[in-house]
C-alpha cells in the first residue's frame, strides 16, 4: 500500500532532456504547493508532454530532479511516481471500453488480484468512497462504452483516485468537452483542491484564469513566464505562450457575397447505426462567403461533411456545387468539381502520417498532369511544390522528406490546409479545423481563411468553438436532430443565443 | 543523451539479439544432442565453399526473391498475403498446362507463354481473397490460408489425375508427376554444369521494377497510401477497394511467377512438394528486407545459404533439416526484438538509467529560472 502522505510541495528543478535534435526540456524548473493548482501552459511542442512524461518515471531526465516534500525523488517508471501518489489522466483516457466502470479502475489495483480471484467488492468499495468524498458520481456497473466523454473523464478521474493519487496532472483535460462539461470540470476541480493539488495542462487561456492560481508558460522548452494568474491578462498569458501578440482575427462582415457556390436540399443520411442522421437538411452558401454550422455534436455534423465528400451515401436530396449535382459522385469527381476538404480526425483522415510531408501535399493531386508523366511522377516537380507551400504555410519541420505523421497537430493542420488551398477550391468544407490547436496555429489558420473568403472561395466551416464561428462567419445555421433549424446573421448571433438554439430550444 | 550513446546502443541491441538468437538455437542443437558449434559452422560456410554451393544459394534465393517482392507489395499496400504458397501452386499448374498443352511453339514464343500463365494462376488465386475482401470485408488472413489449403489439393488432384506423366501409368509406378517439359518451356542454365537458371535475372529485374512501381508511379502511390492510412487515402479520391484487389492480384502474381520459375528452370516438370515452403519463408524474407527490394535480394540470400546449410547439415552432422526451421525462428524472434528495441525511446532511456549517466550538479532552484526566463513586459 503506498504512503498517503499529503503532497506539501512538488518541485522541479533545472529539468532538462535531450532527443535527437531537439532539446524538448531545458532547465525548467516550478512548484506546486499544497491545495495549489498551476495552469501548465504552452504551445504544442513547447515540452510540456516530455517534462509531465518525466514527472512520470516515463522518461528519465538528462540532468536535474524532482523533489517531493522537501526529498529528493527518483522515479524509475510510473510505478514508483503512483506510490509516491502521482497520477495522471491523459488527453486520450487509458481505459478499456468494453470492460464495466469497476474493472476498469481494479485492472490496475494490483493488489486486488488474487491467483484464482478478482476482488471486483473492494475495487466497488473504493469507487463509491471515492466518488462520494469527491462528488464525482459515476455508474460503477455501467461499460465504459456507454459513456459519454465528459462521463468517462469522470471514470479517469476516479480511477486515478482510487490508485492513491495525492496530485493530479490532467493533460488538456477540456479538449474534448463541451462548454457545460468544462464548466463543470472547473468547478469540481476546484473543490477537489481541498486535498489535492494538481497540474492543468492546457492551451485555453480562458480556463486556465478560471481555475488556476498560478501559471508556468513554457515556450521552446524554456520556461517563458512564472506567476500569479490574476496579475495577467488573457491577451499577455497568450503573448507569452506564443512570443508575440495574439490577434484572432475577425471577419469584417462586408456585403461581398457572389454567386452561390453550393446548394443542399431535403438532404437525407444515414449515421453509423443506421438512424437518419440528417433528416431534410437545406442550406445554401455563396461564393467569399463563410457559413458557420453550429451545433452540439452528434447532430449530424460528421454525416452532413461526409456526404458533401463522397463517402457517406446519400438517401435523398439533392447537393449542388456549382450547379453541378454532386450527391452520390465519387469522391473523386467530387474533388475534381472543386470541393476543398479539411477532415474531422487529421491524424487518419487528412494526412497519410507515415507518408513524407511532400507526399501528402499532393496526395490529391500526384496524377494530375502537373506532378506526372505517363504514370511516372515527376519527383523534383513534388519537391518544388513541397518547398513552395512549407515557405508560404509556414510549415515547421526540418525537411519536406519527414514523415508528416512526426509533426505537432497545429503543422499537420498547414500540411492539410496548404495542400487544399493550393488547389484552388471553389467550395472549401472546415470541419473542427482548430480542434486541439494551439493559439498561434488558430491565428494562422483563421487568417488564411478569411484570406479566402476575400477571394471568393465559398466556406462552410463546422465547429462547436462558438468563439470561432462568431469571428469568421457571415451567417451562423445552427444544426439540431440533423437539420438547419435556424439560420443568423453574424450580428443577430449571440451566445447566448446560439446555446439556446443548440440545445433545441425554441428562438427567443 | 548523445550520438555516441545511441551508436552504442544500437551495438549492444544488436550484438546482444545476434547471441539471443544463437543462444536459442543452440540450446536446441543440444538438446537433440547435436555438435552445436559444428553445426553452425557448417549451416554458415559449407554452402560457400564452392561453386556449387553458392549457386545452389541463388538458385534457392531466386523464388524468394520473387515471393518477398510480392508479399511486399500486398503489405505495403495494406493487405496481408499469407497465401503465396497456395499462389504459387496456382502458378505451376497453370503453367504446366501451357507448356504441355501448347506444343510446337518456338521457345521464343512458347517460354514468355509459359511464364505469363503461372503469374495469371497465381494473380487470379489472389485476386479470391483480394476480391472477398474488398467487397465483403472477408479477412484476408484467413481467406489467403484456407486458399493454400484448397490449392494444395487441387495441386495433387492436377497430378494424380489430368497432369500426370502417362508413362507413370504405363510402368505402373504412379508417382504423382507431370510429363517433362518440352525443352522449348526450359529456362538456360545461366552456368553450365549447375542449376543455376536465367531466372535469376528475371528477379533482379522485376526487384527494379517493383522498386519503381512502388515508389515511382502514380499507381503505386496510390496502393502505398491505401495501405498506409486507408481513410485518408479515401478522402483523397483513392479508390481504395480497387487498389487492394489489385495490389493481391500483383502480390499472387508474384507468386505464380517463382512457381513458374522454379517449375521451367530447376525441375522441368511439376513435381510434388515443389514449393517446398517456399511461399511461407517468402513472408519471412519480405519482412526481413524491410518490405523494400533493396532489402529483399539480400534477404532472400541470407535464407537461401540458411536453407541450403540445413541440407548439408543434415547429410554431414547427422541434424535433421527441420532444425533449420528453429534457427530461422530464432533468427526472425531476435530481429522483431531488436527492431523493438531499436525504435522506442522508453528501452533506451532504461538503459541510460542502468548505466548511470551523469547529471548536472547543483541543479538551478526556481527562482533562478524564473529570473532567467523572466517576464517580458
Amino acid at each position: 500500500m503506498p504512503s498517503t502522505k499529503r503532497i506539501e510541495s512538488l518541485r522541479l528543478e533545472g529539468i532538462t532532456k535531450r532527443f535527437p535534435g531537439v532539446l524538448a526540456c531545458d532547465d525548467i524548473s516550478l512548484e506546486v504547493g499544497a491545495g495549489e493548482v498551476l495552469a501548465l501552459v504552452g504551445e504544442n511542442g513547447a515540452g510540456k508532454t516530455t517534462l509531465m512524461n518525466i514527472l512520470m518515471g516515463l522518461y528519465q531526465p538528462d540532468y536535474g530532479r524532482i523533489v517531493i516534500n522537501g526529498e529528493e525523488a527518483r522515479f524509475r517508471g510510473p510505478s514508483d511516481a503512483f506510490a509516491a501518489g502521482i497520477g495522471m489522466v491523459h488527453q486520450h483516457f487509458m481505459l478499456v471500453p468494453n470492460m464495466t466502470v469497476t474493472e476498469n479502475v481494479a485492472l490496475g489495483l494490483k493488489e486486488l488480484h488474487h491467483p484464482f480471484h478478482l476482488d471486483l467488492a473492494s475495487a466497488r468499495r473504493r469507487i463509491a468512497e471515492v466518488s462520494e468524498r469527491h462528488q464525482l458520481a459515476v455508474n460503477p456497473e455501467a461499460y465504459v462504452w456507454q459513456l459519454s466523454v465528459g462521463e468517462q473523464q469522470r471514470v479517469e478521474l476516479v480511477k486515478t483516485l482510487c490508485f492513491g493519487a495525492r496530485f493530479l496532472i490532467l493533460d488538456e483535460p477540456t479538449s474534448a468537452l463541451t462548454p457545460q462539461e468544462t464548466d463543470e470540470l472547473i468547478e469540481r476541480l476546484k473543490r477537489m483542491t481541498a486535498e489535492l493539488s494538481v497540474i492543468f495542462i492546457s492551451h485555453k487561456l480562458g480556463e486556465v484564469k478560471a481555475l488556476c492560481d498560478r501559471v508556468t508558460i513554457l515556450r521552446q522548452g524554456r520556461v517563458a513566464f512564472n506567476g500569479r494568474t490574476q496579475d495577467h491578462t488573457s491577451g499577455d498569458l497568450a503573448a507569452l505562450m506564443t512570443g508575440h501578440e495574439v490577434n484572432l482575427p475577425r471577419n469584417a462582415c462586408v456585403e461581398a457575397c457572389g454567386e452561390q457556390r453550393l446548394k443542399v436540399s431535403a438532404l437525407m443520411v444515414r449515421g453509423d447505426r443506421g438512424n437518419l442522421a440528417l433528416n431534410g437538411l437545406d442550406l445554401e452558401l455563396r461564393s467569399g462567403e463563410i457559413l458557420g454550422i453550429a451545433g452540439v455534436s452528434g447532430n449530424g455534423q460528421r454525416e452532413l461533411a461526409d456526404a458533401l465528400a463522397g463517402l457517406r451515401k446519400v438517401e435523398s436530396g439533392s447537393i449542388g456545387l456549382c450547379g453541378e449535382e454532386i450527391a452520390n459522385r465519387r469522391p473523386r469527381a467530387i474533388i475534381d468539381a472543386g470541393m476543398g476538404y479539411i477532415p474531422e480526425d487529421r491524424h487518419t483522415e487528412g494526412i497519410v502520417p507515415s507518408f513524407s510531408i511532400k507526399e501528402n501535399l499532393v496526395l490529391k493531386d500526384f496524377a494530375s498532369q502537373r506532378f506526372s508523366t505517363a504514370s511516372f511522377l515527376r519527383l523534383e516537380r513534388i519537391d518544388e511544390n513541397a518547398e513552395e507551400l512549407r515557405e508560404r504555410f509556414d510549415i515547421r519541420a526540418s525537411s519536406t522528406a519527414t514523415s508528416a505523421g512526426s509533426l505537432s497537430g497545429g503543422n499537420i493542420q498547414k500540411v492539410i490546409l496548404a495542400r487544399e488551398l493550393a488547389r484552388g477550391p471553389k467550395v472549401l468544407v472546415a470541419v473542427y479545423p482548430t480542434r486541439g490547436l494551439d493559439m498561434g496555429a488558430e491565428e494562422f489558420i483563421h487568417a488564411q481563411l478569411l484570406e479566402r473568403r476575400a477571394e471568393g472561395v465559398a466556406i462552410l466551416l463546422i465547429s462547436e468553438e462558438l468563439e470561432e464561428l462568431m469571428n469568421l462567419s457571415d451567417r451562423i445555421a445552427v444544426i439540431y436532430k440533423g437539420r438547419i433549424s435556424k439560420v443568423l446573421e453574424a450580428p443577430e448571433a449571440t451566445r447566448r443565443r446560439l446555446g439556446m438554439l443548440m440545445a433545441g430550444l425554441a428562438d427567443e | 543523451m548523445n550520438k555516441g550513446f545511441n551508436a552504442l546502443y544500437g551495438t549492444i541491441v544488436i550484438a546482444a539479439s545476434a547471441l539471443a538468437a544463437i543462444a536459442m538455437a543452440a540450446v536446441i542443437l543440444i538438446a537433440v544432442g547435436a555438435d552445436a558449434l559444428g553445426t553452425f559452422r557448417v549451416i554458415l560456410t559449407d554452402p560457400l565453399k564452392d561453386t556449387f554451393g553458392l549457386t545452389e544459394i541463388l538458385v534457392r534465393a531466386v523464388p524468394l526473391i520473387l515471393i518477398a517482392l510480392g508479399i511486399a507489395v500486398a503489405f505495403r499496400s495494406g493487405i496481408l498475403n499469407i497465401g503465396a504458397e497456395g499462389q504459387m501452386q496456382a502458378g505451376i499448374i497453370a503453367a504446366t498446362a501451357a507448356a504441355l498443352y501448347l506444343p510446337g511453339l518456338p521457345k521464343a514464343v512458347l517460354l514468355p507463354l509459359v511464364l505469363a500463365a503461372g503469374a495469371l494462376g497465381g494473380g487470379i488465386w489472389a485476386w479470391i481473397a483480394g476480391a472477398l475482401k474488398a467487397r465483403l470485408g472477408v479477412n484476408e488472413i484467413l481467406s489467403t490460408v484456407m486458399l493454400n489449403y484448397i490449392a494444395a489439393q487441387f495441386y495433387t488432384f492436377f497430378l494424380r489425375g489430368p497432369m500426370i506423366d502417362p508413362n507413370e501409368l504405363q510402368t505402373g509406378s504412379g508417382t504423382p508427376q507431370s510429363p517433362r517439359l518440352p525443352k522449348e518451356a526450359w529456362l538456360d542454365r545461366l552456368i553450365p554444369g549447375t542449376r543455376l537458371h536465367t531466372g535469376l535475372i528475371i528477379a533482379i529485374v522485376l526487384a527494379v521494377l517493383v522498386f519503381l512501381f512502388l515508389w515511382r508511379t502514380t499507381s503505386g502511390f496510390r496502393m502505398r497510401a491505401a495501405g498506409a492510412e486507408e481513410k485518408a487515402a479515401r478522402y483523397a479520391g483513392i479508390d481504395v477497394e480497387k487498389y487492394i484487389i489489385a495490389a493481391m492480384v500483383v502480390s499472387g502474381a508474384f507468386a505464380g511467377l517463382a512457381g513458374a520459375v522454379e517449375l521451367t528452370g530447376v525441375h522441368r516438370r511439376a513435381i510434388e512438394g515443389i514449393t517446398s515452403g517456399y511461399g511461407f519463408s517468402g513472408i519471412v524474407v519480405a519482412l526481413f528486407g524491410g518490405l523494400h527490394p533493396a532489402g529483399i535480394v539480400p534477404a532472400a540470400v541470407f535464407f537461401g545459404l540458411l536453407i541450403l546449410g540445413a541440407d548439408m547439415t543434415q547429410r554431414s552432422m547427422g541434424v535433421p533439416a527441420n532444425m533449420v526451421l528453429v534457427l530461422q525462428g530464432a533468427v526472425i524472434l531476435a530481429i522483431v526484438s531488436a527492431q523493438m528495441f531499436l525504435g522506442n525511446p522508453y528501452a533506451r532511456d532504461r538503459l541510460a538509467r542502468r548505466l548511470r549517466l551523469p547529471r548536472r550538479p547543483g541543479p538551478k532552484t526556481l527562482e533562478d529560472a524564473a529570473a532567467e526566463g523572466g517576464l517580458k513586459q
